[in-house]
């Protein structure tokens, strides 16, 4: 008997998928233009500019203590963080001092809010990785006391305003500091709580691990900051490598991941979260009295000339180019948003791994469109 | 602390390797001519010593007599940075070479000065709007757009 073999021939060709601009998983209004080979992505093209507010134009009609609420608007969810970049800008452009008291205050809400932050980053991403909302939940459960502890200080929850150019607009109340201290108590047995259910998770570790790796040279080519650079294996904060505020008086540590994947980039935020306890811990054992506002005119002018004032946001590094023209108004004010730069990695990182791997490559750089359509 | 390198000192190495390409030398930055922005780059990118392989942040700024970029340039290897800026005169046309293949942070900051005030980045691979949609008329960010 002969068997007869027939050969079958399936063309493929590549097409095009349009991820978003409102997807569940894209956190905010991002586009994501896909080329697809079958489930492999080919190619990414990153569509953005919904949320475009037009922030830049805006803050050149203020004055510059009125452009701080526009800089809550930014990254929305480390308003804390933007609003003390934008002062540290305006103090190096008109050569301003900040009081030693309110130079604490800075650090204590500032590594406060990157804890905030990085519950809220790493929540989501265990999210998109399809452990849906039990994580999340309990990590917002801890970010809600930490919104409580700024309504505390300055009554607000999501877009605080609360510093100032030359220290901060109030001093902190007397219930705070044990608020403060009764938190960082109790959150490292939260923290184990949580690596407990998912450090070596085998879920995570199938999703994560190895997925969507950048690597050291590129991670530094492409300008990537934050975590996204931290985990692909460079240890640049600049808390330590242009110590801003009174950072040089703190001891912490920087976590670098090795690989460069999802997993580190994830293990990065949680170890950050951890050294933030330990500068908070130190921050308010020396906590000195005093004044927490420097003598600052209503309409501050500073002289004419440029300065970039940056910090290690919860993102990356948050820059703010602002350019004087002796006037009570910025002449020009331009953000330098983490994640509107560590995007341009994307297409790289999610070449060549499937449209599920997408949804995780993209939550692992911790996005938020308030800072990068701005 | 990251060192600014002063506009100055760097000015003397490079005015032996690219003779009258620096326009003004300051303290805090080095001003190039257009023209020679990608060579002054990638001398400053690839000269043992200098390193800078981070490029921090680009900006533009409108004058009106003329359009500024700003190149905030850091080196992770030596934790010192530079200030570069170049000119360009032309409000019709204003054009600079992009530095895209050196850094590719550049791609979206460069993309988005195009976008915002209207300077073309001759050389850049993928040159259109990022913040405003396609049909958009003027660019925001010109001090005569209002």
């Amino acid at each position: 008997m002969t068997t007869q073999t027939r050969e079958v021939v399936v063309n493929t060709e590549p097409f095009v998928v349009n991820f978003g601009p409102a997807h569940p998983s894209t956190h905010g209004v991002f586009r994501m233009r896909m080329t697809l080979d079958g489930e492999v992505i080919v190619d990414m093209e990153p569509v953005f500019g919904y949320l475009h507010r037009g922030i830049e134009k805006l803050a050149e009609e203020r004055t510059y203590t009125q452009v701080i609420p526009l800089t809550d608007r930014l990254d929305y969810l480390a308003s804390m963080n933007n609003n003390l970049a934008y002062c540290l800008a305006v103090e190096k452009l008109a050569g301003i001092a900040v009081p030693e008291r309110a130079e604490y205050i800075r650090v204590i809400i500032a590594e406060l809010q990157r804890i905030a932050s990085h519950l809220c980053a790493v929540g989501f991403f265990l999210n998109d990785c399809g452990a849906f909302m039990t994580p999340v939940l309990y990590m917002l459960r801890e970010r809600e006391r930490i919104l409580d502890l700024f309504d505390m200080v300055c009554g607000q929850r999501l877009t605080y305003n609360y510093m100032r150019v030359g220290g901060v607009s109030q001093d902190f109340p007397d219930e705070f500091i044990p608020a403060v201290a009764k938190f960082i108590g109790e959150m490292p047995g939260w923290l184990d709580e949580y690596e407990r259910l998912l450090k070596e998770n085998e879920i995570l570790l199938a999703r994560a691990k190895g997925v969507g790796i950048l690597p050291r040279d590129l991670a530094i080519n492409i300008g990537a900051s934050g975590p996204v650079l931290r985990a692909s294996g460079v240890p640049w904060d600049i808390r330590k490598a242009d110590p801003y505020s009174i950072y040089d008086r703190f001891e912490f540590d920087v976590p670098v991941g090795l690989a460069g994947d999802c997993y580190d980039r994830y293990r990065v935020r949680v170890e950050e979260m951890r050294q933030s306890l330990r500068i908070l811990r130190q921050a308010i054992k020396d906590l000195p009295g005093g004044e927490v506002r420097s003598q600052v005119p209503h309409l501050i002018r500073p002289p004419a000339g440029e300065a970039y004032g940056h910090l290690e946001g919860p993102r990356g590094e948050l820059g703010f180019y602002l350019v004087s023209d002796g006037s009570i108004a910025p002449y020009r004010f331009h953000v330098r948003a983490p994640t509107f730069i560590n995007l341009t990695a994307l297409s790289d990182m999610m070449r060549g791994w499937k449209v599920a791997d997408a949804i995780i490559v993209f939550g692992s750089i911790d996005i938020c469109m308030g800072e990068v359509d701005r | 602390m990251t060192l600014a390198l002063s506009g100055k000192d760097i000015t003397k190495k490079i005015e032996k390797k690219f003779p009258g390409c620096v326009a003004e030398a300051a303290a805090e930055s080095l001003l190039v001519k257009g023209e020679a922005l990608s060579e002054v780059a990638a001398y400053l990118k690839n000269t043992p010593g200098l390193d800078f392989d981070y490029l921090t942040a680009v900006s533009g700024v409108d004058y009106l007599d003329y359009f500024e970029v700003v190149y905030h340039l850091t080196s992770i290897k030596h934790n010192h940075s530079l200030v570069l800026k170049a000119r360009c005169y032309n409000r019709e046309n204003p054009a600079l070479p992009s530095v895209v293949s050196l850094w590719r942070t550049a791609d979206f900051q460069e993309r988005e000065i195009y976008d915002l005030l209207g300077i073309s980045f001759t050389g850049h691979p993928n040159l259109k709007r990022i913040a405003l949609w396609d049909g958009f008329e003027g660019h925001p960010l010109r001090k005569d757009f209002l």
